[in-house]
């Protein structure tokens, strides 16, 4: 990204490389049980999600709120093959994003041309249609039965493993092409379409390219969901509020239009979300476990009233609170 | 041909409640600029108040319009005033805030409804629910009748508000030129929170109509969200005649396409057709009459 | 040599014409001055030479080259830089940033893109405010930034439209030097839409006046400015007589 904002960020930019040895390292230090691998593993799905979003949503300013399409749609790739023909779904891993691109693009040529809250709609009836059609067209998809693929591996290691390697490409890349005249780019785009075509921006070109690179990670995402979890249906892949819409929360409460954002929102919300459905690891009694996502709505609420720019994006007020709070009590 | 009739008689009388969630929705988007992803959602809270007066008091669904109606204004009002309107001044990196509020919102309304009532489908039986007229080969279900002229009363109320009364006149000028009605002396504070509280109560009158007529779980909003939309596209941005003629095509494509197509693709096609006239339409059918 | 033609440009919005058959050339090295009361058609003019608007009959020819059916961002790359009297800063990045998003048009590395912007930072005298976010600026310095932003996509023909409107006389003097040292340093042909007499009297080589979106008269400064059409255009609006006298 700019000159500005990536060094200005405080939260990450200083550890940056220190986080990512450290999500190598630990597992091999530290025996994780399951339970925490399976979490981690669903921060790294979300991370992916969340940034490929926030590309196209925070960096270039077209707020899909269909995101679930291309995730639906990388994850039945590796499904479809497996179901067909009897092809390892790990097929799909590679073929997953580019699919995705495809059909990004395809829906791209429909709702490039709206602006707005119109694209927003757009976006959001896409992913609703992909969702009813593969689940009526059993022929193809099995419809609601969904498809079932036993495991390769009984250890969630691997996954964990596959699945950082995904979330650092996802998060890398972005980085990178935020550095670059694209980035530089994509930034014009959302602050003033018109003004960039004076610049000399093709911004159809760039739109475009913003939302190759943000499907394929969707789809990449979707395809890894698929190996890792064993099962699909369209109502859990294509879904509007558990996949479109919490990839977005994941997006804003990070922070929209940083580079990190996707990643912390990701622990912020697997994180809030288990502490209340484990009832804060039994803690707390047990009709608590029936608030996560009530509980997350709020934390919702409160970041947009409060922290507009996310917990990346805002860590500077944050900071100055944390530290006034601090100063208080020592006195 | 008989078919035919009572899937056209069956659509209109949809379309007719659909009508009222579209009125809502497009004077919510009219006004403030902003696409309610909270609208269904707040129409189950005004089904599940209606699903309480019922099965805790007994009182019938048509009488709690008098309850549930002014609840969910004050509801509306409540979060217009404290959630939406203040982001309406702050900067942020997406002008789409105030939607991500109400997707905030929505969020947060299902999953109080699931903590309170769990996730059982809920329904409620009136002495007339299953009573049937027949007008020759036709069959009319009585309580779908009942609330289609009901639904007609509340439009016909809302018309005379927005035409007769100062406050309904501002409500227009506002959802036509913003800009120009802030000159003009409009409060831009007041509009917002009465026309979200407005458009929330009209939905939480389709959503008690809609009682005797549909299940009831915490996840039923969204897909009337949905259909808002279509509706407000398919009438035209801001038009409440068009969100009329949006409501009742919405009501007849969904059952035509149900009885004659693919009943699992009975939500589909309000999509597509959204979909297409957003893309080739954009004006809506409003724009047809301007020609 | 010329560097731009409009040939018979017009441009019509259903029954009203904007601009109606227009044609001038402007010289390389010219400073050309485009004048003409509220509404006369000098910013669709600009709108159509960089295809905001699709030019409804005659021929635009840049560098010898049609540009008429070119896209918006073609004729940018074309070499033909502009600045908007609705000043369109791109609010959340600094006003450095907001320069090396232009710089890209003519650089493909991060370092020389900004060492372009660097260039036009000092040119425009946006030092103090280089690492300010845009959107926070004065309208002196969003003005100015509207020029480095147009100068650093390192074009041969600035498109200036009323860069000089709102500013105070101090700030109104460093406009006008920034404007003739663009020529004069960097060499680069500009067309200045000006409502302000006394900026665009004094650095204009020739003057083009239209009204109602028709040409009224073509000259020097001097012969514009007695030409009894363009006095009686100008008197015929209350708004413009008397920023006209005090020119």
């Amino acid at each position: 990204m700019t000159t500005e904002q990536t060094n200005k960020n405080p939260l990450i930019a200083k550890n940056e490389w220190f986080i990512i040895l450290a999500a190598v390292v630990l597992p091999f230090i530290f025996h994780f049980s399951p339970y925490i691998q399976g979490l981690l593993i669903f921060i790294m799905i979300w991370t992916v999600l969340g940034s490929s979003w926030n590309l196209l949503a925070g960096f270039t300013g077209l707020v899909s709120f269909g995101h679930a399409a291309y995730f639906g749609v990388g994850a039945y790739v590796g499904g479809l093959l497996y179901f067909h023909f009897h092809i390892s779904p790990w097929w799909g891993l590679l073929l997953g994003g580019p699919v995705a691109v495809l059909f990004g693009y395809l829906l791209g040529l429909m709702v490039f041309r709206l602006r707005g809250p119109y694209f927003a709609l757009g976006t959001l009836a896409s992913a609703e249609i992909l969702r009813i059609v593969f689940g009526q067209e059993e022929w193809l998809t099995n419809g609601h039965n969904g498809i079932l693929y036993i495991t390769t591996w009984v250890s969630k290691y691997p996954y964990y493993f596959v699945g950082l390697a995904i979330a650092l490409g996802s998060v890398l890349t972005i980085k990178l092409v935020m550095r670059s005249k694209a980035g530089f780019y994509f930034l014009s785009i959302r602050e003033d379409e018109d003004a960039a075509e004076a610049l000399g921006i093709d911004t159809k070109l760039y739109k475009n390219i913003a939302t190759i690179i943000s499907t394929f990670w969707a789809g990449t995402a979707g395809a890894f969901y698929m190996i890792y979890m064993g099962f699909i249906d369209p109502e859990v892949v294509f879904a509007l509020h558990n996949i479109s819409i919490i990839t977005i929360l994941v997006g804003i409460i990070g922070g929209v239009g940083t580079i990190w954002g996707p990643t912390v929102g990701a622990v912020i919300m697997v994180l809030v979300q288990e502490l209340f459905r484990s009832a804060f690891f039994d803690l707390a009694p047990s009709w608590v476990s029936r608030m996560h996502e009530l509980a997350f709505g709020l934390l919702v609420i409160f970041v947009i009233l409060y922290l507009a720019g996310g917990v990346v994006g805002d860590w500077d007020i944050i900071r100055k609170r944390l530290h006034f709070k601090r100063a208080e009590i020592k006195e | 041909m008989e078919l035919f009739l009572q899937t056209l008689v069956n659509g209109t009388l949809i379309g007719g409640l659909y009508a009222i969630i579209g009125i809502g929705m497009t004077l919510i988007m009219g006004v403030m600029g902003i696409i309610n992803l909270a609208h269904g959602q707040i129409m189950m809270i005004a089904m599940y108040i209606t699903w309480v007066l019922w099965q805790f008091l007994g009182i019938d669904p048509l009488l709690s319009l008098f309850i549930s109606i002014p609840l969910v204004y004050v509801l509306g009002d409540l979060m217009a005033r404290y959630l939406l309107y203040p982001l309406m001044e702050k900067e942020s990196i997406l002008p789409e805030n105030q939607v991500l509020m109400t997707v905030g919102i929505g969020m947060v309304l299902v999953e109080l409804a699931r903590t309170i009532f769990t996730s059982d489908y809920r329904s409620v039986q009136t002495s007339y629910s299953d009573i049937v007229w027949r007008l020759g080969h036709i069959s009319l279900s009585v309580p779908v009748v009942i609330d289609f002229f009901i639904a007609i009363a509340f439009t016909g109320a809302m018309f005379w508000f927005l035409i007769k009364t100062d406050i309904g006149r501002s409500i227009r000028a506002t959802a036509q030129d913003k800009e120009a009605a802030i000159l003009m002396g409009v409060s831009a504070k007041k509009i917002t929170i009465l026309t979200f509280a407005l458009g929330s109560s009209l939905t939480a009158a389709a959503g008690t109509l809609f009682l005797p007529i549909y299940y009831l779980y915490p996840d039923v909003g969204p897909i009337f969200t949905l259909k808002a939309f279509v509706i407000t596209i398919l009438g035209g941005l801001g038009s409440t005649v068009g969100a009329i003629a949006g409501g009742l095509v919405l009501g007849i494509a969904e059952t035509f396409g149900a009885t004659y197509i693919s009943m699992g693709y009975r939500d589909a096609f309000g999509l597509i057709i959204f979909l297409l006239v957003l893309i080739f339409m954009p004006g809506g059918l409003k724009s047809l009459t301007k020609v | 040599m010329s560097i731009i033609t409009l040939d018979n440009v017009t441009k019509n919005f259903g029954g009203l014409t904007a601009v109606d058959h227009v044609s001038f050339e402007v010289q390389e090295g010219e400073i050309f001055g485009l004048i003409g009361p509220n509404g006369s058609g000098k910013t669709t003019t600009f709108n159509l030479i960089n295809h905001y608007f699709q030019v409804s009959s005659g021929k635009i020819i840049f560098k010898g080259q049609e540009i008429t059916d070119k896209k918006t961002f073609e004729i940018a790359r074309l070499g033909v830089g502009r600045t908007f009297q609705v000043v369109k800063p791109l609010k959340r990045l600094t006003v450095e940033d907001n320069i090396v998003a232009a710089s890209f048009a003519r650089e493909s590395s991060f370092n020389g893109a900004r060492n372009v912007a660097r260039e036009m930072i000092s040119f425009c005298h946006l030092e103090e405010v280089a690492h300010q976010k845009a959107g926070g600026l004065p309208i002196a310095g969003r003005k100015r930034l509207e020029i480095a932003r147009a100068l650093a996509t390192r074009p041969s023909l600035l498109l200036l439209d009323e860069t000089a409107a709102g500013l105070n006389p101090s700030e109104l003097d460093e406009a006008i030097d920034i404007i003739k040292n663009i020529r004069s340093k960097l060499g680069i042909t500009i067309v200045i839409v000006e409502h302000i007499m006394k900026v665009i009297m004094s650095i204009s080589d020739r003057i083009h006046a239209i009204a109602h979106g028709a040409t009224i008269a073509e000259g020097s400064p001097a012969e514009v400015a007695k030409n009894p059409t363009v006095i009686e255009a100008y008197l015929g609006s209350d708004y413009n007589m008397e920023r006209f006298l005090n020119a």
